[in-house]
């Protein structure tokens, strides 16, 4: 192989959508096992969204549908079969169609649980940080007093209040879930905040007289926000965990509205006892996989932005003697 | 900084004033969730069940038709006293419960915690200090899924393997029939009640039913630390300290093991007391997987019943717990680490 002597450098072209080049770098730039994790990660969301886009596609069956005209009558705890691949539970639904339509189910409740305590949490960090003084701390300490909480008892005692007005279904869970992650939210963006705050460039747009709201709009979100997206992933993963939890517990969505793979979990407990392995395997496996997906994602990200713990890509120095022209950056 | 009023016993009593707002904030909000509930707490236990005038008499006998605000001071007041109330379904008052299901909690999460802090400290240590290599990556790995892995997903997995199929292990309760009908109880944790009394087949019968839901429970809190004490520890190998130990020509084993391990674990004691609060919360999960009856089944089955004052009482002292913890850690951050005395 020849190599030519001289590389030609093309001249950067101008490029379209500067910014989001600049905010997806760090991305492009992430190596080694970050990169692996990135992908992957990404690669199992993906998978999730696509399978519940396409529920009604892909699943042989209803999520409560216990008879077909073909089969009449589907038989209770089936071990898995040509039928139905990953078996049926106790009260003879299809294990593998309540999986695909849970997926709906759980990526429903995450989204508008992560909406509302984003669109709660952030905004009310940013004024806390920059405004300070009594709302600042009257805000930190119910915060602070919410997030000591054991966040499940927090989430199990408001399914348990809401059951009774509005009803067991994906708002409830989604609430519940808000209440737990919105003081989460509020620290990490009031924190940042109150170091923003003091920067020179907040300093100068003050000194050249931008109103308080401007200046958190233009300034100070931009600076803010940045830390949102990995943090929510990370979040989301944990709302899984907590919609699982609840429907464990029996505070989730009811078995008549949805399929949820907490509630087929407990429902498979009285199975352990007698060796029966598929109710409960493949419910919790499906929760498995959702939340390493999205964990690996939430992980990667912060890495990568996280300037800390970010490793870039090296960048051969040509140093004499050649044998140790790797130098490291960091 | 440094100045003369930093002293440790200074720091202790400012951080116990801060314990009051927080304490008064925490049972404002159990009240006001309890009370925000529809129609009041007694008809949402007994309505149905008894008679309408019988409801009425109840609630007038335990103050629950008197205005909001006279029952919320006098809520405040029971306490501060010590009382947490009454469940209404089978009149226990909260203490007892607290006392008896609370040592089997006790007795669950301390194995827990230990299971936890010995594979966690273990794991979290050898992938930060081999970062990016194999061990890293199985390291990260182990710690991802376990995370990812509902406490009672795992527990149920383990009550299928090492129950059903290899029946080694019991898969529910703190004892078998026999013993728990014997056992006599001075402490109620099993395990020193079975030690006091010599009783070795009972003891290690108790052992053999705590060996699945301590290692689940344990299991699953051990990802937190492997993941924040591989990150410490990567933070603390980039230090200066460590690149002056490296100059100072001390070899590498050292360097690692004396001076980045010990800072990379200062933070854990923190992290400990953090997780009590998720301990807890996987202790009601754990605690429903293998019917263990301490406070979080407890708390369940009065949840169940709609049993509003057994709720807010064990609520409360869950609360109270978290807050005690976090004081306590914060203290003994404070004795260790004297920069943190500002």
């Amino acid at each position: 192989m020849t190599v030519p002597a001289q590389v030609e450098r093309v001249p950067p072209r101008p490029q379209r959508l500067v910014g989001a080049r600049r905010a997806f770098a760090p991305i492009a730039d992430a190596r080694g096992m970050t990169r692996w994790m990135l992908w992957v990660g990404a690669g199992i969301t993906l998978a999730f969204i696509l399978v519940a886009l396409l529920a009604p596609v892909l699943a042989p069956y209803e999520f409560d549908q216990f008879r077909s005209p073909e089969e009449g009558r589907f038989v209770q705890l089936e071990a898995p079969s040509r039928d139905h691949l990953m078996g049926t539970n106790v009260q003879s639904t299809d294990v593998l169609s309540r999986i695909i339509w849970g997926t709906q189910t759980e990526l429903k409740v995450v989204f508008i649980s992560l909406f509302l305590s984003i669109s709660i949490g952030v905004p009310l960090g940013l004024l806390s940080g920059y405004f300070g003084g009594k709302l600042d701390r009257v805000l930190v300490l119910v915060m602070d007093a919410l997030f000591v909480f054991p966040f499940l008892l927090l989430a199990i005692v408001i399914a348990f209040l809401l059951a009774d007005k509005v009803g067991q279904g994906i708002f409830t869970a989604a609430i519940a879930i808000t209440v737990v992650y919105v003081p989460l939210y509020f620290r990490v963006v009031r924190n940042h905040t109150i170091s923003i705050r003091e920067e020179p460039f907040v300093e100068a747009a003050r000194a050249l007289g931008a109103k308080p709201f401007t200046i958190i709009r233009k300034y100070v979100f931009f600076n803010v926000v940045q830390n949102v997206p990995p943090l929510a992933t990370l979040n989301a993963a944990d709302a899984i965990l907590t919609l699982a939890a609840l429907g464990f517990l029996g505070y989730g969505i009811q078995p008549t509205e949805g399929a949820e793979w907490g509630y087929d979990i407990q429902r498979a407990v009285s199975d352990a006892a007698s060796g029966i392995w598929w109710t409960g395997l493949f419910p919790g496996l499906a929760i498995v996989l959702l939340v390493t997906g999205l964990t690996l994602l939430g992980e990667s990200l912060s890495e990568t932005i996280n300037p800390v713990l970010r490793k870039r890509r090296y960048e051969r120095v040509n140093l004499a003697p050649p044998g140790v022209a790797e130098a490291e950056l960091e | 900084m440094g100045g003369k009023g930093t002293s440790l016993r200074q720091y202790l009593l400012t951080r116990l004033l801060l314990v009051i707002p927080m304490v008064f904030i925490l049972l404002t909000l159990v009240f006001l969730l309890m009370r925000v509930a529809p129609g009041d707490p007694i008809s949402a236990s007994l309505g149905g069940r008894v008679p309408q005038e019988e409801v009425e008499r109840i609630k007038a006998e335990l103050g629950y038709d008197r205005p909001v605000y006279v029952q919320y001071v006098e809520y405040l007041g029971d306490v501060l006293r010590g009382d947490f109330g009454t469940a209404i379904t089978d009149s226990r008052p909260i203490g007892d419960i607290i006392r008896d299901n609370g040592a089997a909690t006790l007795e669950l999460t301390f194995f827990a915690m230990i299971v936890a802090i010995v594979v966690g400290v273990t794991f979290g240590l050898l992938a930060g200090r081999y970062r990016d290599t194999w061990i890293d990556g199985g390291g990260r790995l182990f710690g991802i899924l376990i995370y990812a892995m509902p406490v009672f997903f795992l527990g149920l997995m383990a009550q299928l393997f090492f129950g059903s199929y290899l029946g080694w292990l019991p898969t529910s309760g703190r004892a078998s029939p026999l013993v728990d009908a014997t056992l006599v109880t001075h402490t109620n944790i099993y395990t020193i009640d079975t030690l006091i009394d010599r009783d070795r087949d009972a003891f290690v019968d108790v052992v053999k039913h705590l060996i699945l839901p301590a290692v689940t429970l344990g299991l699953v809190t051990a990802g937190v630390f492997i993941r924040l004490i591989r990150v410490n520890v990567i933070r603390t190998m980039k230090d200066d300290y460590i690149e002056a130990a490296r100059a100072r020509g001390i070899d590498e084993r050292s360097v690692v093991y004396h001076h980045a391990f010990r800072n990379a674990l200062v933070p854990v004691i923190t992290v400990v007391g953090l997780t009590v609060a998720l301990l807890l919360s996987g202790a009601v999960l754990t605690e429903t997987t293998f019917n263990w009856p301490g406070i979080g089944k407890t708390l369940i089955s009065y949840l169940e019943n709609r049993d509003y004052p057994a709720v807010q009482g064990i609520i409360i002292v869950f609360a109270l717990v978290v807050v005690a913890v976090s004081v306590v850690i914060d203290f003994v951050n404070a004795y260790i680490d004297p920069r943190i005395r500002y």
